[in-house]
């Protein structure tokens, strides 16, 4: 299922596909929310794109993630551009990791997500407590950094696979 | 340590502001543009104000649209769980409604002599206009609990606006579109209701958790709180009318003033939007 042999269409909804993803994610309730764990909520859109940035740019434009930002702020109903910023700033991250690793590693990777989604949901809780007074649940943005971070592990294997048979593991590394 | 230092620079110069080759914009310009955004969000400017509507009535459509597949599973693990409490759920409602029966012969006599009682001693008489509205979107989000309604300012839906599940209350509106609106949630966060409770007439303030439960706050600590004490709008600040009832203590943490609502906020489908205005001014 290598996309060269597929029809233009069907390549472009390959290509596409990680954008398609978050264009749906940030529109819907794609957080298994409905489950009604206590304190379980992770953040999709995160993990798709630092992986997506890191692992292959081009399927994710940053005019595209600025975009699906202002699409997550009016769903959500925060103040317009908050989490543009989060996710440009994770973008950052990874283009920052990608530059300076000629091959990451999927732990490195893991740790470094880590890091970056807590200074990135660190600048989102800043923004919105500091300009906006909004207020927010302490352990349930843990409980949210902890379930994203774990869940990035199990995306990122399921996104290796995906960029395996779809693009020949043909990454920008 | 010098080289080192260099290299951390030239990494993030060419993260953060050279353009990918297939990138439209560097990052650092949206960034920027993200941050004008946000000081124009904060500073309400009109523009900003207008971009928001617009996008609004889009993204609200467009995102009902791309729930569908989830919250078709998501009723559809309702459902079986509900085919499997089937039996005991109608042991209970039967129970209830023999003795709903038995009360609903008084409700009518209370209801009219308290209306009497209330213009004898001139007292705010309200009156209320309804509009029944679906709920697009519950995004049940967990730093903003908040539901989209398909009913905007063309339905005539203003702000403040009281929205009721059945007969109990779950938010007010807090933003209204041209076709849509949202409701903020009595359990977000930013939710503060003045409360009345029942029996024993102790006034309160009804803050919500950013969970499925409510804190009653900033009333007297030697007040006597039952577990079957209800919880009601108390009417204070003109915006609700009062006697709206809004949930009951929690059973199982009753020392934390924890309330249980009376509607399931993750289970809301069609509610009611009211705005309740003054009998006398008609």
């Amino acid at each position: 299922m290598v996309i060269q042999g597929k029809t233009p269409i069907f390549r472009k909804i390959l290509t596409f596909a990680p954008l398609i993803l978050l264009f749906i994610s940030v529109m819907n309730e794609f957080d298994l929310n409905y489950l009604n764990y206590k304190y379980f909520s992770f953040n999709f859109p995160f993990i798709l794109i630092f992986y997506w940035s890191l692992k292959r740019s081009q399927s994710l434009g940053y005019g595209y993630i600025f975009i699906a930002g202002l699409f997550n702020d009016v769903v959500i109903g925060f103040p317009m551009g908050v989490s543009g910023l989060t996710y440009l700033l994770i973008c950052g991250f990874a283009a920052y990791l990608r530059n300076i690793t000629l091959r990451t590693n999927l732990l490195n990777e893991w740790l470094f997500f880590l890091f970056t989604i807590l200074v990135a949901t660190a600048m989102n809780y800043l923004m919105l407590i500091s300009f906006f007074s909004i207020e927010l649940n302490y352990y349930e943005l843990i409980g949210n950094i902890l379930f994203t971070f774990i869940f990035y592990y199990i995306f990122a294997f399921i996104f290796d696979v995906y960029q395996k048979i779809v693009f020949r593991g043909k990454t920008d590394d | 340590m010098a080289a080192s230092r260099d290299d951390f620079v030239i990494a993030i110069r060419s993260a953060f502001l050279k353009k990918d080759t297939q990138q439209r914009f560097s990052l650092v310009a949206l960034i920027l543009f993200s941050i004008v955004l946000i000081l124009l969000s904060r500073f309400n400017f009109p523009i900003i104000n207008y971009l928001k509507i617009s996008l609004n009535e889009i993204i609200y459509r467009a995102s009902f649209i791309a729930s569908i597949p989830e919250q078709q599973i998501k009723k559809s693990s309702i459902i079986v769980q509900e085919h499997f409490e089937l039996y005991g759920d109608y042991k209970i409602t039967k129970e209830k409604l023999e003795k709903l029966e038995a009360k609903e012969l008084n409700t009518d006599f209370i209801i009219s002599e308290n209306k009497r009682l209330r213009i004898l001693i001139d007292e705010y008489v309200v009156d209320s206009e309804k509009l029944v509205g679906k709920v697009l979107l519950d995004k049940n989000s967990p730093f903003k609990k908040s539901i989209i309604i398909n009913k905007g300012s063309k339905d005539s839906v203003e702000m403040g606006m009281a929205v009721l599940d059945k007969e109990y209350l779950v938010g007010k509106i807090v933003e209204v579109n041209y076709s849509t609106s949202r409701a903020l949630l009595v359990s977000d966060l930013n939710s503060k209701i003045p409360v009345s409770i029942e029996p024993g007439n102790i006034q309160s303030i009804l803050s919500g958790s950013g969970k499925d439960y409510g804190i009653l706050q900033y009333f007297k600590e030697e007040s006597n709180l039952n577990k079957d004490s209800i919880i009601y709008t108390s009417g204070s600040g003109g915006i609700f009318k009062s006697g709206i009832p809004i949930g009951t203590i929690k059973k199982s943490n009753p020392e934390n003033n924890e309330i249980k609502f009376f509607s399931d906020l993750s289970q809301l489908n069609f509610v009611r939007l009211i705005s309740f205005k003054d009998e006398r001014n008609k």
